[in-house]
Formats: C-alpha cells, structure tokens, sequence
C-alpha cells in the first residue's frame, strides 16, 4: 500500500511527465521528503525555504485542505489521496478555466506572446 | 409578503428552507442532523453577489469615490458583473466589464441587456489576466472608479451585516456553514460574525476543482489568492471534483426540487459530508449551507442530463462556478 500523489500539469516537469505518483510517509513533510528522492526539487516548489507550504500551492488529503489538518504535520494513512494544485485565483475560476481553453487555441498563444495589452479588444 | 420601494431595497433577506429528504438519517434515539440551504437565487438578479454589488456601490458612494454619472470598472466573468449591471443602472452609474474573450455568450447577452460595456481580455496568460488587463485600464482612465470585489471589504461585510444575521435569526440552533470560496467575500463575512455569535460553530469552505485544462498556469508564482482571504475565519476547506458537483447538484432538484447551478452541487457535497460525520460521531448538527444562484444560466451545458460521465466531459474545462 502507499499514498498516491496527483501531480499538477506545472509541475510534471519533476515527475517525468507523470500525473499521478505513490510515495509513503507519516505525515505530509514526510511525504513530500520521500517524493524528493525519486523527483528531485519537487519539495522544493512546495515547501519554502522557511519550512511552511508555499503560498500558491493548495494541498488535499482525500479532498480536504491540508492546512486546516496541521500542514506538513497533517498524518497520512496508506490509501490516502493527496492532491497538489496551484491556488488559482481564489477560485476566480472564472478566468482560469476561460484561460485554460484559450490555451489550446494558437492564435491565443500568439496572444500571449503579443502581450496582454496588445491584444485587448472591444468585441 | 413584502413590500419593498425598489428592487435595490429587495436584496437578501432570502429563505432558509429544511431539506427532510437529503438530511441523513439519524439511529433511533441519536441527536437531530439536519440540512438547511438559504436560497440566494431569490435575489434581485438571481444570485448571491446581489449583496456583494449593493454594498460595494454603497460604501464607494458614502465614501464619496463615485458620484451619479460616474463609470465603475470590474474584471468579472458572472454573477458579479450581472449584479453591478443591475445596481449601476438603478443608481445612475455605467459598468464597464473586463472579462475572458471566451466567456459563454449567454452571460455576455445577459450583460448587455442590464446596459453593461464588455471589454474582452485575452484568454490565455493566466489566470488572473481579466484582473490585470482591468488595472491597466483603470490607469489609463483614472477617473473610472474599480472596485474590484477580490479586496473590498464591503464585500466581505456585505455578508457580516446581513447574510450572516439572516441566518442566526432563522436558524439559532446553527453548527456548520458552508459556502462556495471564490472572492472569499461570503464565508469571509458570514463567517466572521457567525463566529462571533456561536460558540463552537464550524465555517465549511467548498472550492470548486477543475479539469486539467483550468490548472494550466506556467507557473506557481502566478497563482492568487485574494486580498479578502483570511485562513483563521475558516474551520475546513474542501476541494469538490466536476463529477461529485454535478452528482449533487442533479440531487438537489431531483430529491428536494431545489434547482440550482453546479457551484450549489459542490457547497452540497462539502455539507453533506459534515452533516454525515455528525452522525457518525452522534453529535447534533444543523448544517446551513448556501444556494448561489439558479440553474437557468447553465442550461446550455447539458450537463442537467445524460450520465454522469457525459457530464463530467460536457464540463471538462468549462466554467461551472
């Protein structure tokens, strides 16, 4: 048995592209310790240099928010589910999922490149 | 009955309605758990940011930063901007929206029709480009008055004065709130003075939680979290898939003929699961829980029908809260 880790697109690049990972440990810091030796630097995007959960990223056991369950205290269990997402405007959803369809179009790619104000339009 | 001089004057106050049939069922001689969902639909413009626009436009008129005339500025893709529409027309005022060029055409029209002007950013960039594309803009026309719901505390106290009043008023027995975290502004202020008045009251987040596309940030770094967010205000925070929402959310009209959009589906799912672990650890629980807005805007989706499966992908990366 093991925990199993769903790894965010932005952060696939430490994981050789794989979306979800197992890994084991007592507790969240541990964890993402155990992770780090097989996916080196990926604790490093996570957890700041002061110890505490990066700002931006939101971490679920089993779909709850691990800061309300002790952070990287939070205790895991085997046949636990731990999600990793980048915290997204707050849940300005809105944008994101708008953003994230535009994604795949190229034009809004050149978009991008052009820069934000650029490409502004009155439709 | 009511009353009311205009339809400004007829925002909140809204029901708190039992739910006998989702309630979980509770062992013979167990404490009572029980479901009450407060239904924002039955606001002005049908949805729980009525509130929200009303007190933001209030608090900038008192303090003197918008004067009849004037032209207010928000990076919104829904139900805000359809409130501010309402609320600027009937106070004299012309909105100016920044949104995604890709937002549904549905809520593009419903703008325009409450006499709201679209600015369209691009879609691509992040997440917060809307928000940067209308900070840009709102340097260039100093004079145009933002806002920007994402940090003002009228929001947030919108809910402290009388979402979270309504509430205990209606229902003094109250253990558990749960609401949909987006601004923040509902569980900020509702749960702040709920805190204040109940010992021991829990403050429940449900977060939507997207398909892949919607994550696609380049980078960690770009992620935000608004100014309105403070942790402390919150007991728990859950994060709900598109399949649990949409399961919820058919069960909701289905079970008890509440017909509501998926963001209602995922704060059900968050409060069901609270209401079930009352049970199992015999506690009493009267859990509240927040209606958002009506169905009616997600229609076109599709996803009200067929499996769950079609669902799920009718959603995949859309927009549903």
């Amino acid at each position: 048995m093991a925990i199993e880790v769903r790894i965010p697109t932005i952060l696939r690049s430490y994981t050789g592209g794989a979306k979800v990972v197992e890994g084991s440990g007592d507790t969240l810091g541990d964890l993402l310790v155990d992770l780090d030796s097989r996916h080196a630097g990926l604790r490093a995007r996570l957890v700041t240099d002061a110890g505490a959960l990066h700002r931006f990223v939101n971490v679920y056991v089993n779909d709850e928010d691990v800061r309300f369950l002790g952070a990287l205290d939070a205790k895991l269990n085997d046949g636990d589910s731990v999600t990793i997402l980048p915290a997204v405007a707050g849940g300005a959803f809105g944008f994101a999922a708008a953003a994230a369809i535009a994604q795949h179009s190229a034009a809004a790619a050149a978009a991008a490149i052009a820069g934000p104000r650029a490409s502004v339009t009155a439709r | 009955m009511a009353r009311y001089d205009s339809l400004l004057d007829a925002s909140g106050g809204t029901p708190l309605v039992g739910l006998p049939r989702l309630s979980p069922t509770v062992p013979d001689g167990a404490p009572p758990v029980r479901l009450w969902a407060k239904l924002e639909d039955r606001n002005p413009t049908g949805s729980i940011k009525d509130r929200a626009a009303l007190f933001m436009v209030r608090a900038a008129e008192e303090a003197g930063r918008l004067r009849p005339g004037d032209t207010i500025l928000e990076p919104t893709s829904g139900n805000t901007g359809i409130s501010l529409a309402m609320v600027a027309k009937l106070r004299g005022y012309r909105l100016v929206c920044v949104m995604p060029e890709n937002v549904s055409t549905e809520r593009v029209q419903l703008l325009r029709m409450y006499g709201a002007e679209i600015i369209f950013s691009p879609a691509a960039g992040g997440s917060n480009q809307a928000v940067a594309t209308a900070k840009e803009i709102a340097a260039e026309h100093p004079d145009w008055v933002m806002l920007f719901q994402y940090g003002n505390e009228a929001n947030a106290r919108a809910h402290y004065e009388t979402t979270g009043p309504e509430l205990l008023h209606d229902l003094p027995t109250i253990t558990h709130f749960v609401a949909g975290l987006g601004t923040t502004g509902t569980l900020m202020g509702t749960g702040r003075y709920l805190r204040e008045k109940v010992d021991g009251i829990q403050v429940v987040a449900a977060e939507p939680r997207y398909g892949e596309l919607v994550y696609g940030l380049r980078n960690i770094d770009e992620g935000y979290v608004p100014e309105l967010y403070d942790a402390t205000v919150l007991s728990r925070r859950f994060s709900v898939g598109t399949r649990d929402a949409v399961l919820r959310t058919r069960q909701l009209v289905e079970v008890e003929g509440i017909f509501a959009g998926f963001s209602t589906g995922a704060i059900l799912h968050a409060a069901l699961a609270v209401a079930h672990e009352a049970v199992r650890d015999g506690r009493r629980a009267d859990v509240a829980f927040v209606v958002a807005d009506g169905g009616w805007k997600y229609l076109s989706t599709g996803a009200y029908g067929g499996t769950l499966a079609d669902a799920e992908d009718a959603l995949e990366g859309q927009l549903w809260a």
